[in-house]
């Protein structure tokens, strides 16, 4: 062993890395979120994780901080196999990380928010309240922040709550810093200060992992990158060799895997127009138009605000203002019913949270919000229902031993015909897609796209959100890019490439 | 597969309910005799009033405390209008005690829809206040049975088919409760926001609008309960019903109605209601002590929870199961 470390010591490749993953897989019932992937983090430098949304980082975070077990593969501190079982062990190992949205606790004061778990005792084995205020001074101090330890963290802004968040990590006397997002919710200026923060971090010889979807930081403060795609390792080395290109070329590169079904663009009369649409924190200056039979993409970055958009044309938010034209008349949208009276229906991302009431048969669910039709005075025309229902089952084939069958006892495909039924069940003019097939298996996939297809054909005009770079390519006529609550591109069938969406989303110009 | 589960639990109820009769009758023949069950099911009329308002409440993932003060208040409010004003009929009377009642309902339910207050913070602070204001306009004096006029009285006694009126009010807001939940869009937005908010306001149903109208159905029904509570005992005071909402939700509870919402009938709340009814009934005339007839009502609440936690248990089974064969 002694022998090794000298030999290692005299040769000139990289020193031991802090921390190394090596050939880490995780897989989940069903799904492989990681495959044979490797990581190190040196000390005193700074790698970028990059890669798209999915390709599997925050499933390597919580490996790395003890919150999932890897399925096969090893971690390495200090070239030492080790196991994180808990989160503390991880923690004892001085792995710390800041999270994309920081779990503090708002109604503690901030120097308790730095210390707890490990609050400096005093003799007696109690709280040493002053040594942790002064602490947590000194913490502050070094990191510039200008924040009163006994201050409570709910009067702080996000970005001082982020500057806590670091502070906590510095506190267990880390020696690898992950950072996760770091910069979604900062201003810029705030942002400057964090840079400068890793420097510093850097300097007191730490390893950071950053991750993040900004080109321009990731080249302004990394020393490496590491690539991931699709759960899969696919390229690491020094920022300095590489150029931006050459890093979305790997982001991106691959085959399409996917079969989209063929289908004629769609050249419809315009049946959406949307002007000018704003809302104070999330979007601002949206304007587009939809034309019937057509698939419009929506692509973007996760938190680009696409879904806020289409959110607000759906009448869940209240936009600020702009105006919304439907076949050419302008329409006032303050509420749901106000949308699906237009003929706007939205299916929702997250299916469990927003979509189908799980507890309810199938033909309840169907027609929950095209009841209007199917009642008279409030009351209920149990035949009419069932005829709308099994219309719509059997035109998406949903196959349930009853209509009567409660909706949790589906399979997930299922569940989501339910929620494209109900939705498809009010007539709607214009449908907004809310990443159609995210978390569903390949064959569900497959069969929503093809109903996509034969929908547009239909004359509906079809709105979809989705961060699938493939999906987007292989289903949309048009595609719009949004990023940072703005629409940065409009790209035209012809000048759809991975590499152009990526561009436009991350901002590299 | 859930359908079955949850009226087999519904069944389970009902032979509970049977098989205590049976135990009871073993000792005391006469107590299931059809007379003395149709006192049995009077007696507990107004809490299938009750529990009925509680279900739509709790259905839609809140909680109604207020109802027994609502209906001290209302009770003593007529009768108080029956002191002053001997010859006002007795429809009169029951629109008052409904409208004071609904009121009432609707005073907690825009405090939850419009103020978002917690459910249960608002009705605990509205308990408390209904009851206040008993006392401000009783002075804690008790308005007694010679000073109600025979009409007032007589009314929920009044026999129709063999059956007090009061039955026959209890059994026809059954029927109109069930009609309601089953067969109305008003009903089916009960169930909607209970079983999922989110997916509700995405189905263009307005939640709090809802929650407003499950607290004014309860209101109305303690208003009603409250003119036929102190009608039927004959008195009215500051305490009357004390404590009773607290029953009124254990009948929910045993009934099969989910306290976080969205999962309930109303077979649930009136078998709920009668297995109370049978054991409050039963006891005293078996010699049971008061002490313990209290231990066993909450016995059966332990019960029934836990059959709900475990039902919920194995439908965490089915899900999995279902998701293997999917992937």
């Amino acid at each position: 062993m002694i022998y090794q470390t000298h030999a290692e010591a005299e040769d000139v490749s990289p020193p031991t890395p802090i921390l190394a993953l090596d050939g880490i897989t995780k897989t989940f019932p069903g799904v492989k979120a990681l495959s044979d992937v490797s990581l190190s983090l040196y000390p005193g430098q700074v790698t970028a994780l990059v890669g798209e949304n999915g390709a599997g980082k925050s499933t390597v975070v919580k490996i790395l901080t003890g919150i999932y077990q890897p399925t096969e593969g090893r971690i390495l501190v200090d070239g030492t196999e080790t196991r994180f079982p808990t989160a503390q062990d991880a923690a004892d190992a001085g792995i710390t990380a800041i999270h994309q949205e920081t779990v503090l606790f708002d109604e503690l004061s901030v120097a308790e928010n730095i210390f707890l778990g490990h609050a400096p005792r005093n003799r007696f084995g109690l709280i040493d309240w002053a040594a942790m205020a002064r602490m947590s001074r000194e913490i502050l101090d070094g990191i510039g922040a200008e924040i009163d330890p006994g201050a409570k963290l709910r009067d702080l802004g996000i970005a001082n709550k982020h500057l806590v968040a670091i502070a906590r990590a510095l506190s267990i006397d880390a020696r690898v810093v992950i950072m996760d997002e770091p910069t979604a919710a900062l201003s810029h200026k705030e942002i400057q200060e964090l840079y400068e923060l890793v420097e510093q971090l850097k300097g007191q010889g730490k390893a950071i992992l950053f991750i993040s979807h900004k080109f321009d930081e990731i080249f302004r403060i990394a020393d490496n990158y590491t690539v991931f795609r699709d759960g899969q390792f696919v390229g690491e080395g020094k920022i300095a060799d590489v150029t931006n290109d050459a890093l979305v070329k790997l982001m991106v590169g691959r085959e399409v895997a996917n079969i989209f079904p063929a289908r004629p663009p769609g050249r419809g009369d315009v049946v959406l127009e949307v002007e000018n649409y704003n809302h104070p924190t999330e979007f601002a200056d949206i304007g587009f138009c939809l034309r019937s039979g057509e698939i419009l993409g929506f692509y973007g970055l996760v938190g680009a605000g696409r879904s806020e958009a289409m959110q607000a044309l759906f009448g869940i938010t209240r936009a600020s203002g702009g105006t919304i034209r439907i076949d050419g008349q302008e329409v006032t949208i303050r509420a749901t019913a106000d949308a699906a009276n237009n003929g706007i229906v939205y299916v929702p991302e997250d299916r469990g949270k927003q979509g189908a009431i799980i507890a309810m048969p199938i033909f309840q669910n169907i027609t929950l919000p095209s009841l209007s039709r199917t009642s008279h005075n409030g009351f209920i025309r149990l035949a009419e229902e069932f005829k709308l229902a099994r219309d719509f089952t059997e035109r998406l084939d949903l196959r349930a031993a009853s209509l009567d069958t409660k909706v949790e006892s589906l399979s997930g495909g299922n569940q989501q015909k339910v929620v494209i039924a109900k939705w498809l069940a009010t007539m709607p003019k214009i449908i907004i897609l809310d990443e159609p097939t995210k978390g569903i298996d390949i064959g569900s996939k497959a069969a929503v796209h093809e109903f996509m297809a034969e929908l547009a054909a239909e004359g509906l005009a079809i709105i979809m959100v989705s961060s699938e770079i493939p999906e987007v390519l292989g289903m949309s006529d048009r595609i719009i890019v949004m990023r940072e609550g703005r629409i940065v591109a409009e790209v035209a069938h012809d000048d759809m490439t991975p590499e152009t969406l990526v561009r436009h989303a991350a901002g590299i110009t | 597969m859930l359908k079955r589960l949850v009226t087999s639990r519904e069944a389970i109820l009902l032979g509970a309910i049977v098989v205590l009769l049976g135990l009871i009758a073993t000792r005391f023949p006469a107590f299931v005799a059809p007379a003395n069950l149709a006192n049995v099911f009077n007696d507990t009329s107004p809490l299938i009033l009750l529990a009925l308002g509680q279900m739509v409440v709790i259905l839609t993932k809140c909680i109604d405390l207020s109802v027994a003060a609502n209906l001290a208040l209302s009770g003593m409010v007529v009768s108080m209008l029956n002191v002053v004003a001997p010859g006002v009929p007795v429809p009169v009377i029951l629109v008052v005690a409904v409208g004071l009642g609904t009121l009432m309902g609707m005073f907690n339910g825009l405090l939850v829809w419009k103020v978002s207050i917690p459910p249960i913070v608002v009705t605990l602070g509205t308990m408390t206040i209904y009851r206040g204001i008993i006392f401000l306009i009783s002075n804690g004096k008790w308005v007694n049975s010679h000073e109600m006029s025979p009409a007032f009285k007589a009314f929920p006694r009044a026999a129709f088919l063999g059956l007090p009126v009061l039955s026959w009010i209890a059994i026809f807001a059954v029927i109109a409760f069930f009609v309601l939940m089953t067969r109305t869009t008003l009903g089916r937005a009960f169930y909607a926001v209970g079983g999922h908010p989110h997916a509700a306001v995405y189905a263009g149903i307005n939640v709090g609008r809802t929650q407003f109208w499950a607290y004014t159905l309860s209101g109305a029904l303690a208003g009603l309960t409250g003119y036929l509570w102190v009608s039927r005992y004959a008195v009215a005071y500051v305490d009357i019903a004390g404590g009773f909402e607290l029953t009124v939700v254990a009948a929910c509870v045993i009934g099969g109605i989910s306290i976080a919402g969205g999962l309930g009938s109303v077979g649930g709340a009136l078998l709920g209601a009668l297995f109370l009814g049978v054991v409050s009934n039963a006891l005293p005339v078996i010699n049971v002590s008061p002490f313990w007839q209290l231990a066993i009502s909450g016995g059966a609440i332990i019960i029934a929870v836990a059959f709900n936690a475990q039902a919920n248990r194995t439908k965490g089974r089915v899900i999995l199961k279902s998701a293997e064969h999917a992937a």
